[in-house]
């Protein structure tokens, strides 16, 4: 047993964290830190940055363009970008469509798809929820019928995260009902520019345009757009969903969730002291702590078993997105509960980042507060999506307990 | 990075568990536990000749200069066999703070003869009014010619029925509880002035409550300096607790096992009960509760070695507040998914839970380690 990383891999630390504290701009770098609005454009220019460095994709092979990092140097670059307030890489075109091109496309897709992702041309989105088919999904409805030289796409897609930014959507579409629900499934790549494609934004709980239902009414899709072969397209989702699943204890981003929690709760103060010295709250912070020093060490079992024995992550990754995302959000109840009544207001312009206060609020209202129940009531969405905690419990008890 | 026990490591649990399956199946535990001992000298013999009694101790001392996780890899199988030999007393808690603390001569002859399975050890650093503090120490140590004479009284002796030795903590200046002035002793078992009350413990051990009237210990029985023993009992403390976490980390392995066997063979309603979601999401619980416990208990391992007493304590406490919360999570829904099964002295799945409670209870139960953990983040720094 050796909890230690290897000389190559501290060097490997060494330089993201280098780059990072040369390349992160610094008012993206504010906005992560701070829990403010991003944008577009601040996503796309950071991956570009990651572009030009050649780690626009990490773990993709070298073949494809990318990094071709191990699970473990993945985790390292996730780590150090978190705590140095790196926004995320869009998941859905680097880890969830391109594996699946990567895997099951053909050479002219790939070609054409993998080069315009890794360089932040092109912002892809995922069409999978439908408004009667979320944790049932192999019930999806939205058809596409074969007519000449391309689908007819008909049908509804929900939940649909920042489509409102997306050139493309990965859909899963039914192109047969005379089968058994998963054996009709095809994955087809839709341009969102095509006629009859329409967003439909969706206000969250916070007030925020984060998910979005996508129409499609008689949209014309070319038989080249789809991947793989007709009606395995149930196949290619379950391989996407164990890419979803790597990295997905989100360690790096608890970690700083909890660095910031308690700089919030040595600052805010409770009868005249810092708050973190009333045992009640500091008790609770501990509680979480313990849980993630102990997931942190769990997700890294996982990986190194992953590499060790070159496998694709199995069904304990499930246990880790049960684990990261009861974390990540009593992480955000206690960032909100830090604020005391300072957590009632609700100031929609306080979360860009040129917002300053007024003056009768400055002195109680300091740059962290703005964005904290909102973000407490964002991440109830972490149980929920992406296979909820119960739909998790059904894959452990299945595949991991045989029950 | 590298999460797996080594090939030797792993060789030492085989030989160990098939010991355990020839000759320490659950009806012979049970009888063990009810013998005047309450033990298996035998199984105390097999031990030595398989080199378990000398794991940790320096090979110049006759030991195999194991480190913190080859002690977890043993105490995971202890505890997957319930063991109830006082290997945590003398080899962990004992043997360890005379190999860090002990003069030379005292390690040459005392450490040998542990790992020859020869002597056994319990530490007496309790008190009835201290709770878990060990810094709590009213009994006294009056200097005596070059020596001391102790008296007062040690209270939840761990294995002191049969120790040949205890240690025993007193107090030369300054009130009880005061960190300084704590002086430690080795007392051999049948000193003049030493009376045991024995009993035996929840989980099938055996303890002692200890008086001494004007008990003499002469100059070579004091263990590290004068008045500052608090921080060699800590220490030794801390290791014991890493392994007691290993301990636990067996038994609630072992527990969901048989727990899962059961959701499979227990049929109602028609079908395995194991077919019933409410039961398959519990024990998906269980499963994740188990992980990071294994998890911990890694982080406890490798931190008893750790010179930076701070960032051990701290290790060490989370640790142990979390295993003891995790643990008495799998344990009390082991018993409640076995229904009245559960709940029976004649099936195997009672006395994991006792044993998993009682590892909770001893040495700081969940709640203080929660607290010591807590505190230590008041002082860190906030500098993000």
């Amino acid at each position: 047993m050796d909890l230690n990383y290897t000389p190559e891999e501290e060097s490997f630390r060494a330089e993201v964290r280098e780059f990072l504290c040369a390349e992160l701009p610094a008012d993206i770098r504010a906005k992560v830190n701070l829990g403010r609005r991003m944008h577009k454009e601040d996503l796309v220019r950071w991956q570009k940055i990651l572009y030009q460095r050649g780690w626009g994709a990490g773990m993709w092979p070298r073949r494809f363009g990318g990094a071709g990092w191990s699970v473990v140097q993945q985790h390292i670059f996730d780590e150090e970008g978190a705590a140095s307030g790196a926004p995320p890489q869009i998941p859905f075109s680097l880890r969830m469509v391109a594996p699946v091109l990567m895997t099951y496309g053909n050479a002219a897709q790939q070609q054409y798809y993998l080069p315009r992702i890794i360089s932040g041309q092109d912002w892809w989105c995922q069409g999978y929820s439908e408004p009667g088919s979320g944790s049932d999904l192999a019930s999806l409805r939205t058809s596409a019928v074969r007519q000449g030289d391309h689908y007819l796409v008909n049908g509804q897609k929900t939940w649909n995260t920042l489509g409102q930014y997306a050139d493309w959507i990965f859909c899963l579409v039914r192109t047969s009902s005379e089968v058994r629900p998963q054996q009709g499934i095809s994955f087809l790549l839709i341009d969102m520019k095509t006629p009859g494609v329409s967003v439909r934004p969706i206000i969250t709980i916070e007030g925020e345009h984060e998910i979005n239902d996508i129409f499609f009414e008689n949209v014309k899709v070319p038989l080249q757009n789809l991947v793989g072969d007709e009606n395995s397209g149930w196949t290619y989702a379950k391989f996407l969903l164990g890419h979803e699943r790597t990295n997905n204890a989100g360690i790096g981003n608890c970690k700083r969730g909890l660095k910031r929690l308690k700089k919030i709760a040595a600052t805010q103060t409770m009868h005249g002291r810092p708050l973190i010295e009333d045992s009640r709250f500091r008790d609770r912070i501990a509680q979480v702590e313990l849980e993630l020093m102990a997931l942190e060490i769990t997700n890294l079992r996982v990986l190194s078993a992953e590499a060790s024995e070159a496998r694709a992550p199995g069904p304990e990754a499930s246990i880790l997105k049960i684990k990261g995302s009861e974390i990540i959000q009593q992480i955000a109840e206690l960032q909100m509960h830090a604020l005391g009544h300072d957590a009632l207001l609700y100031v929609r312009d306080a979360l860009e980042l040129d917002w300053s206060p007024p003056s009768l609020l400055a002195d109680h209202y300091p740059d962290y507060a703005p964005v904290l129940s909102g973000q407490y009531f964002n991440q109830r969405k972490t149980t929920i999506y992406a296979g909820s905690t119960e739909i998790q419990k059904n894959i452990i008890s299945k595949l991991i307990l045989g029950l | 990075m590298d999460f797996r026990y080594s090939e030797e490591q792993l060789a030492l649990q085989d030989t160990l568990q098939r010991f355990i399956s020839r000759d320490y199946g659950f009806e012979r535990r049970r009888a063990l536990a009810r013998t005047p001992l309450g033990f298996s000298a035998e199984a105390w013999e097999q031990y030595a000749a398989l080199g378990l009694l000398a794991l940790p101790y320096p090979e110049e001392f006759g030991g195999l200069g194991g480190n913190g996780v080859d002690i977890m890899a043993v105490m995971e199988t202890i505890g997957q066999g319930l063991l109830l030999e006082p290997y945590l007393s003398t080899v962990v808690l004992c043997g360890g703070l005379i190999r860090d603390a002990a003069a030379a001569p005292v390690k040459s002859s005392i450490l040998p003869q542990i790992a020859a399975g020869q002597l056994r050890i319990a530490l007496a650093a309790y008190e009835a009014a201290g709770r878990y503090d060990l810094a709590h120490v009213a009994c006294s140590a009056t200097p005596n010619g070059g020596g001391w004479t102790l008296s007062g009284r040690k209270a939840v002796v761990l294995d002191a029925p049969s120790a040949d030795y205890f240690l025993v903590s007193a107090r030369a200046t300054g009130r009880a509880a005061d960190a300084q002035g704590i002086s430690l002793f080795l007392i051999a078992r049948d000193a003049p002035g030493i009376t045991l009350f024995e009993y035996p413990t929840q989980s099938g051990g055996r303890a002692a409550d200890l008086q001494l009237e004007d008990v003499a210990a002469g100059p070579d029985a004091l263990i590290g300096e004068p008045g500052r023993a608090l921080a060699i009992i800590e220490r030794a403390v801390d290791s014991a607790i890493a392994a007691l976490c290993a301990e636990a980390l067996g038994i609630v392995t072992a527990l969901n096992e048989a727990t899962l066997n059961y959701l499979k063979t227990r049929k109602q309603f028609g079908v395995p009960i194991g077919a019933f979601q409410a039961l398959q999401h519990r024990m998906a619980e269980m499963i994740i509760a188990a992980e990071q416990t294994r998890s911990m208990a890694i982080i406890a391992a490798v931190h008893v070695d750790a010179d930076d007493a701070v960032k051990r304590r701290r290790a060490i406490s989370g640790a142990k507040a979390y295993i003891g919360q995790a643990a008495r999570f799998v344990g009390q829904q082991a018993v409640q998914l076995h229904g009245a099964m559960g709940v029976v002295d004649d099936v195997i799945v009672s006395h994991y839970f006792k044993r998993l409670t009682m590892i909770d209870m001893t040495l700081g139960d969940a709640d203080l380690h929660l607290a010591r953990f807590s505190e230590a983040a008041a002082i860190e720094p906030q500098d993000a």
